[in-house]
């Protein structure tokens, strides 16, 4: 029996059996949102492009999606896209974790260093089958082709009661419920797109992993299907969505935007363990709003570049992930002039090339109940910039002896309070664990000056006398 | 208690002060202060040089009020110079597009319209920002405010949202999909923006009550029409525009008697 792997921003047929690696965060655990799907939308006017990653790391031939799609999707519509292009970008877009270092108290100034907190979502996809009696079961193949290691079939269908026999006959496994949800796309005119492993090709094309899917089509519905993938899930699931438009923000029309938590100075030893701080407190902030909000993790205007990407997704990449509105090789009339970013230094990296292209990242952890509606989607103006990003504060350890020093040291502890109080906060972690931790991690509460007891000439003279 | 709510605007403003105040606080895409400022001042300017250049004997801001009000809960730009203009174009059409003694458009809806149209590019309306909880509070206050205010035309709310609830229902019932999903679809706050403040303005609508259920369901058919055949996202704000124009036709065939503000 082959499982069906419905792929999450489209559906998951089949209970995830297989392990899923789900989300990396910094140095993050590999099984940290391990339900998660990972979409690429690129959008505008009703030109689409659908992007599904592909984390599968079960038995290939079980592998299977099916998506429902507005329209019928011809062989030259589906591209294999490449894996790298959308981790990078989920890297780029994610949650990040940012590094600040105390100066010598008596001189203030401030350094900034980054680390991107790369967080891999992922997704799946599933499988179909053959041909047979679909004619009489009054599921018509409009199309059938094979794309890369990827045999691909667009089907309509008249009843669901036949899709969901053939779809058995052919040896996929859909969970309880299916039928009155295929029943509802196929009275809403929607097509279904089943892709499973082609072997031969798969083995011909030397990859170890399945790529990613992308699809293209034009139409004016603009929504993420969810719901079949919502039909056997044990628990809530993970969707990360990352919306790639001309003019602004994406977000949903039928549920809540919330933006996560972000700018918060937190204690130093979550650098080890930033993973499982991410995924504490979306669980936390998920929980807080009954799973029934969709998460703002990033929005920005390519057109400013990100002072804090030192790598951007360059504009052939998101070219290919469907922005078609962005010109070959760069240049032209579409491309704006970068403006600096306010308040923001500028970087020091070269300078990547501005984009007309607005990238949104949305996360939602969803259950059947908290999410009964497909995400209805729609494109704002609003180009507001927003990341989630986490703020480290290393306290100056070097020398110090001046009447700033002394004001210094003395606020440490209420500052490393805060931290401990803000962490607390957001992820529901014991407060009196972090205290301890912080302790160990580089901020006792009881800290004391660094008294610099060279004489004075040996301080002025130090970098000299070697 | 009864003094302050005798003039039934009041209510209305209460009703929708405060769940601006709440947004304010709890939302995160809720409008910045100054654009609260730019909208709800520009608006009583406006009001109150209109009333003067058409010669009103009593300045009276209190329905330019309420449409800032909901102006600020809905409408969204993407740049600060947008908002006044939005403003001024919702208390002057008041004034100025009329028809036997009627304005024609509700104000706040007529601007939503308008900036969607002339500025595709940097207008839009966020239907989402209302989680499940708020809404019920706000369907309570709400339905208390429109059946204060407009007396018996409060009935035009009612007509509406039965009807919404119709096509929607009616449409999972044939897509055979679960009663959670249309459900789902009613719980938005714009819904009810839109049901206890646009709607029922009680002088864009229909004089007699036959002439408001006409105008209701019409406004609730093209809306349904235009959401799920031709996936417009602002789709109630257009057919009530659309709708709006209807009027002076259903109130030729239908008389019924003229409304006004009860006096404080």
């Amino acid at each position: 029996m082959r499982f069906l792997f419905v792929f999450a921003a489209v559906l998951f047929l089949t209970a995830p059996a297989h392990a899923f690696c789900g989300f990396y965060v910094a140095k993050a655990d590999a099984d940290l949102f391990n339900e998660a799907s990972k979409v690429v939308l690129a959008r505008h006017e009703e030109r689409t492009v659908i992007t599904m990653a592909n984390d599968y790391k079960g038995d290939v031939s079980e592998f299977a999606i099916v998506i429902p799609v507005p329209t019928t999707v011809k062989k030259s519509q589906v591209n294999i896209a490449s894996s790298k292009v959308i981790d990078h970008l989920d890297a780029y877009s994610a949650p990040r974790l940012v590094e600040y270092y105390d100066e010598n108290p008596c001189k203030m100034a401030a350094r900034e260093r980054f680390m991107a907190a790369p967080m891999a979502a992922m997704s799946d996809a599933v499988g179909v089958p053959g041909q047979a009696s679909a004619e009489a079961l009054g599921v018509t193949i409009e199309e059938s082709y094979t794309v890369g290691e990827y045999d691909i079939l667009i089907l309509s269908a008249e009843q669901s009661d036949g899709l969901l026999k053939w779809l058995n006959q052919e040896g996929y496994k859909l969970p309880k419920g299916a039928k009155s949800v295929l029943k509802s796309y196929i009275k809403q005119d929607m097509k279904f797109f089943v892709a499973k492993v082609n072997l031969k090709e798969f083995d011909k094309s030397g990859y170890t992993y399945l790529r990613p899917i992308s699809v293209a089509y034009e139409h004016e519905k603009f929504m993420l299907p969810i719901r079949l993938g919502t039909l056997n899930a044990k628990g809530p699931q993970d969707l990360i969505l990352m919306t790639i438009t001309k003019n602004g923000r994406v977000e949903p029309v039928n549920y809540r935007t919330v933006k996560i938590p972000t700018g918060e100075d937190i204690p130093l030893f979550v650098k080890d363990e930033f993973g499982e701080f991410y995924k504490a407190m979306f669980e936390q902030q998920a929980k807080e709003e009954d799973y029934e909000a969709v998460f703002l993790e990033y929005a920005w205007d390519m057109a400013w570049c990100d002072p804090c990407a030192a790598d951007p997704v360059p504009p052939e990449d998101l070219r290919r992930l469907g922005a078609w509105w962005i010109e070959d090789q760069g240049g032209g009339p579409d491309r704006p002039t970068p403006r600096p970013m306010p308040g923001v230094a500028p970087m020091i990296a070269p300078a990547p090339a501005p984009v007309n292209a607005f990238i949104t990242r949305m996360h939602v952890r969803y259950t059947g109940e908290s999410f009964p509606e497909d995400l209805i989607l729609q494109t704002t103006d609003d180009r507001e910039n927003f990341q989630g990003r986490y703020v480290l504060r290393h306290p100056w350890t070097g020398g110090a002896e001046c009447y700033a020093a002394s004001e210094y040291y003395k606020s440490l502890p209420e500052r490393f309070e805060r931290e401990a109080k803000t962490l607390a906060n957001l992820t529901g972690w014991d407060i009196g664990d972090i205290r301890k931790k912080m302790g160990s991690g580089g901020q006792p509460f009881d800290i004391k000056p660094v008294i610099d007891d060279r004489p004075w000439w040996e301080q002025i003279w130090q970098d000299d006398q070697q | 208690m009864m003094s302050v709510f005798s003039d039934p605007r009041h209510l209305q403003i209460a009703v929708l002060g405060s769940l601006l105040c709440f947004l304010i606080v709890q939302n995160d895409f809720a409008p910045d202060l100054e654009v609260v400022a730019l909208l709800i001042g520009t608006s009583l300017l406006t009001q109150y040089v209109c009333m003067k250049y058409v010669g009103m004997p009593v300045i009276d801001l209190r329905s330019g009020f309420i449409t800032s009000l909901s102006l600020c809960l809905l409408f969204k730009a993407a740049s600060l110079w947008i908002y006044p203009l939005a403003a001024i174009a919702a208390i002057s059409s008041k004034f100025f597009i009329r028809y036997e003694n009627k304005h024609l458009f509700n104000p706040a809806n007529f601007a939503i319209v308008a900036g969607l149209i002339v500025f595709p590019d940097l207008v839009w309306v966020s239907p989402g920002q209302w989680g499940s909880d708020v809404w019920l509070g706000f369907a309570l206050a709400g339905a208390a405010a429109v059946v204060l205010a407009s007396a018996r035309r409060g009935d035009i709310s009612l007509f509406f949202l039965v009807f919404w609830a119709a096509l929607i229902f009616g449409r999972a019932l044939w897509l055979g999909d679960p009663l959670s999903i249309p459900l789902h679809q009613f719980q938005s706050g714009a819904l009810l923006i839109f049901a206890f403040f646009m709607i029922s303005d009680p002088k864009t609508t229909p004089d007699s009550r036959v002439g408001r259920m006409i105008f209701a369901l019409m406004t609730a058919i093209l809306a349904f029409t235009l959401s799920f055949g031709f996936q417009v996202r602002e789709a109630l704000f257009y057919a009530l525009f659309a709708i709006c124009v209807l009027t002076p036709f259903l109130d030729r065939i239908f008389k019924g008697p003229v409304y006004k503000w009860r006096l404080t």
